[in-house]
């Protein structure tokens, strides 16, 4: 009874800061539709630099708490330079390219971090005044917690208050409805945009500060916090504040009781939480259906059609160079042609689901992933061959593409991409936690080919084969019926669905298609490297999926194979010639999304179209 | 007070405004008419800036606002008021009227909630009430008080009597009628006819994004072979 006591007082002092940092996120989210990954990165910041000042200023009150709120401060002021030079110019950006530009943020912090604070683990002072315990029903409570537990709800009147009872909340709550009604009424969109942004970034460094005296200052906070505060703000429902206070404290229970009950499983009980509510209320416990954009100007979707003659002969070549020259090469560089054959694959697989299908996919890597363990505990338990691991390879990720593509698909745009996000996890925390069947984080070793197809060069030409054949495969389905109905309901579902296309159907096949394509892929990686991991189902490979379609170009079917290769490459150059490549792999990200938002074979093709006429 | 000239609009590749030119006199109201897609409402977000305009001048008060922000030209003095209502459904009546809000504009009467509330009486009995709680009819009176409350020189009334009841539009036809005796100037698109006699001194007629026809409403009425060919059904 006393510990159950002590565990719902700690649960609650979570659920506080939680709900600090999902506050910042859902009102940032309400007001410009974005989903800033790099919010998890502000709540980072607000801890180091909390650490810097309170250690640099004298002790005492004013030392502590004016460091933290200096802290807070500034990483507001951070979060508006974001806005101002990264985000306010891709407003009206699909939302996974947000996703991804955030993300590129969140790489560049990371590096950046490393860079002044170094890698280690940082521990602040205790808060004056607040350093022992206290009595709570007779039991011994810290008094920081039991401060923490009157933050939450102190910030949420006050956010109440000012979006409620001032005409800049009236403004906000008016454009979180409609930006451009708003704009036409004569407010200066771009001022409300950016004020809104300080004030987020200010409650995730103020979130990330108040840990201080709590726990470690370390750099691998801010993925940690964000899926926990995206899970927070897409249960309560996107851009609703209460909705984010009864999640947070929901999940920050579920976390306290959660250790007490079935330690085994913590981690999974977060995401199935969200996937539960997700499906039971697609718009979370308190949100309001998206609207769709208003004003949308975007040209349609190009016509896909057949590759042009000069495509076909320069893939006709590219191909001939991959069979006839790594027998010339070494076994690094062969080992290299393997993973991009796998990449190729697996970029093809998400482009099906998210060009041709129109979904958005935020945890793709779950069905590599999947694919990879499914081969892997194959050859593990089962001793299986290689040639049947490689076939339950697919049909594990697709079974589970099934099982997951069958509540994913029912819901769009950012919640789609946050469902997925949730499976992905789960999948992920299942390898991580379940350590007696999937080895935990030190994965499974020893998952070699068999003695046939042990030489590199053999393994390559098999994976080739596969990988190629499979991206043809799937790019023949977008050509046959299917496609057309795929791409019919893309356009849209419900003039599909008034030709007799069973809309919900074609985009649960299609996602379940595309999750066994991954499976393909990941069952080839896994042999090519002989051992897998959970980070094959981590958030990071998602985003490599995600990049290498985005880096090619959605539109077209050529896209995700060049931006397979470039990516690839680049990331493979980069690891080799610098320390830095997270720095400069989320510079390119940015840059990318800037720059280059039909991606690379998209701003071939629009130039081959400038010069050829329109096709 | 408003002069269109060259104007030309886009959505993708598609042509929506070729050639569009109007113009709006000081304490004028202008209706265009045109058949549903004919352009009308491409036009008045084109002058407020909502549909980036291709080619051509939008001139406002002797400004060029061609190609500027919306809430820069909504500052200048231009009112706007959308074909689909967008009423804040979550805020009150009162927290709508708020959002609207700008400074008076010399020489106009500035406009406070309780002279809104004279001019669309039924308002001023559900100040609290949400937005999205409201008839058809009482959301677009407030549209138009909204955009009153930024005390606007020209407002563009895009199918105010659109799906609402005959008696509320003889209501709203009063209202336009009483703005106009303020010294407001209209830029008002309609379908119709009827309507659109009560309230205007001139008529511009837009037929697949041109142009086709301009005069006093005394002429079109004149005109049969006019009304035939563009308004007809």
């Amino acid at each position: 009874m006393e510990n159950l006591v002590l565990q719902a007082l700690s649960g609650l002092a979570s659920a506080s800061s939680l709900f600090l940092v999902a506050s910042g996120l859902t009102v940032i989210f309400g007001v410009s539709r974005v989903v800033n990954f790099a919010h998890g990165s502000f709540y980072m910041l607000g801890a180091y630099l909390a650490y810097t000042f309170v250690t640099q200023l004298p002790r005492g009150h004013l030392g502590f708490w004016g460091g933290v709120l200096g802290a807070a401060l500034l990483v507001g002021l951070i979060g508006l330079v974001v806005e101002v030079l990264l985000l306010r110019r891709i407003y009206r950006a699909p939302e996974l390219f947000q996703l991804l530009a955030t993300f590129g943020v969140v790489l560049i912090v990371q590096e950046l971090t490393q860079m002044v604070w170094g890698a280690q683990d940082l521990l602040g002072p205790r808060a004056p005044g607040l350093r022992g315990s206290t009595e709570v029903f007779g039991l011994r409570f810290p008094l920081y917690e039991l401060f923490l537990i009157g933050v939450g709800p102190v910030v949420l009147g006050l956010l109440l208050l000012l979006f409620h009872r001032t005409r800049w909340g009236t403004l906000v709550r008016a454009a979180t409805q409609d930006r451009e009604m708003v704009g036409a009424l004569g407010v200066n969109q771009r001022m409300l945009f950016t004020s809104v942004f300080f004030l987020g970034s200010l409650l995730a460094g103020l979130g990330g500060a108040l840990q201080l005296p709590r726990e470690s200052v370390n750099l691998h906070m801010d993925l940690s916090i964000i899926t926990e505060a995206f899970v927070v703000v897409v249960v309560g429902g996107l851009g609703s504040l209460t909705g984010a206070a009864l999640a947070a404290l929901l999940i920050g229970e579920l976390h306290a009781f959660g250790i007490l009950i079935v330690p085994k499983i913590t981690l999974v009980l977060v995401f199935l939480v969200m996937a539960l509510v997700l499906v039971v209320r697609p718009h979370g416990l308190l949100g309001k259906p998206e609207v769709a954009a208003r004003g949308g100007q975007g040209s349609a979707e190009p016509m896909i059609g057949p590759a042009p003659a000069a495509l076909r002969w320069l893939a006709l070549a590219v191909l001939a160079l991959a069979v006839v020259v790594p027998p010339f090469l070494g076994d690094y560089a062969i080992s290299v042609l393997t993973e991009l054959a796998t990449a190729v694959l697996f970029a093809a697989s998400l482009h099906l689901i998210m060009g041709p299908g129109g979904m958005a996919s935020f945890g793709h890597a779950a069905y590599f992933g999947l694919g990879a363990y499914g081969a892997a505990l194959a050859a593990q338990w089962l001793g299986a061959p290689m040639l049947a691991g490689l076939a339950l390879a697919p049909v594990a990720a697709g079974v589970f593409g099934l099982v997951f593509g069958y509540f994913c698909v029912r819901l769009s745009g950012v919640y789609a991409a946050m469902l997925t996000l949730a499976f992905a996890q789960i999948a992920w925390s299942v390898a991580f936690q379940w350590v007696e069947v999937t080895g935990g984080d030190n994965g499974i070793l020893g998952v070699w080919p068999d003695a046939w197809a042990a030489p590199k060069l053999v393994f390559y030409y098999l994976a080739l084969a596969l990988c190629i054949g499979a991206t043809l495969l799937l790019r023949r389905v977008v050509h046959a019926p299917f496609g057309y109905a795929l791409r019919a309901q893309r356009d849209s579902a419900l003039r599909a669905e008034a030709i007799g296309i069973d809309a919900f159907r074609t985009r649960w096949l299609g996602f379940a298609l595309a999750a066994a394509a991954a499976g393909i892929a990941g069952g080839l990686f896994a042999y090519g490297k002989g051992s897998v991991f959970p980070t094959f189902m981590g958030i990071p490979r998602s985003v490599d999926a995600l990049l290498m379609v985005l880096l090619g170009g959605v539109q077209t079917l050529s896209g995700p194979i060049i931006g397979a290769l470039a990516f690839t490459g680049l990331q493979e150059q980069l690891v080799r010639l610098t320390d830095l490549w997270r720095l400069i792999l989320g510079v390119v990200i940015v840059a990318l999304v800037l720059f280059f938002p039909q991606g690379l074979a998209g701003a071939v093709r629009a130039r081959w179209e400038a010069r050829h006429g329109d096709a | 007070m408003l002069q269109v000239t060259g104007l030309s609009a886009y959505y993708g590749r598609a042509h929506i405004l070729d050639d569009v030119a109007l113009e709006v006199g000081a304490g004028e109201v202008v209706v265009l008419l045109g058949r549903n897609g004919a352009g009308k409402s491409t036009t008045m977000k084109a002058i407020m800036g909502l549909v980036p305009p291709a080619a051509g001048s939008v001139r406002f008060a002797g400004t060029e606002i061609a190609g500027r922000e919306p809430f820069e030209i909504a500052r200048l003095g231009l009112g706007y008021v959308p074909e689909e209502r967008r009423i804040f459904t979550g805020l009150s009546v009162m927290e709508n009227l708020d959002v609207g809000r700008r400074p008076a504009t010399a020489g106009l009467r500035p406009w406070t909630p309780e002279r809104l509330f004279a001019l669309f009486p039924s308002l001023g009995a559900m100040q609290d009430r949400p937005g999205g709680r409201m008839s058809g009819g009482e959301q677009q009176m407030l549209t138009i008080a909204r955009t009153l409350m930024g005390n606007p020189r020209l407002i563009l009334l895009d199918e105010p009597s659109e799906g609402l009841a005959p008696v509320v539009i003889e209501r709203m036809a009063e209202a336009i009628r009483a703005l106009k005796a303020e010294g407001l100037s209209i830029l008002l698109s309609e379908q119709n006819l009827h309507f659109a006699q009560l309230v205007s001194d001139r008529a511009t007629i837009i037929e697949k994004g041109r142009i086709r026809w301009s005069g006093s409403i005394a002429a079109l009425l004149e005109a049969d072979e006019v009304r035939e060919q563009y308004l007809s059904v």
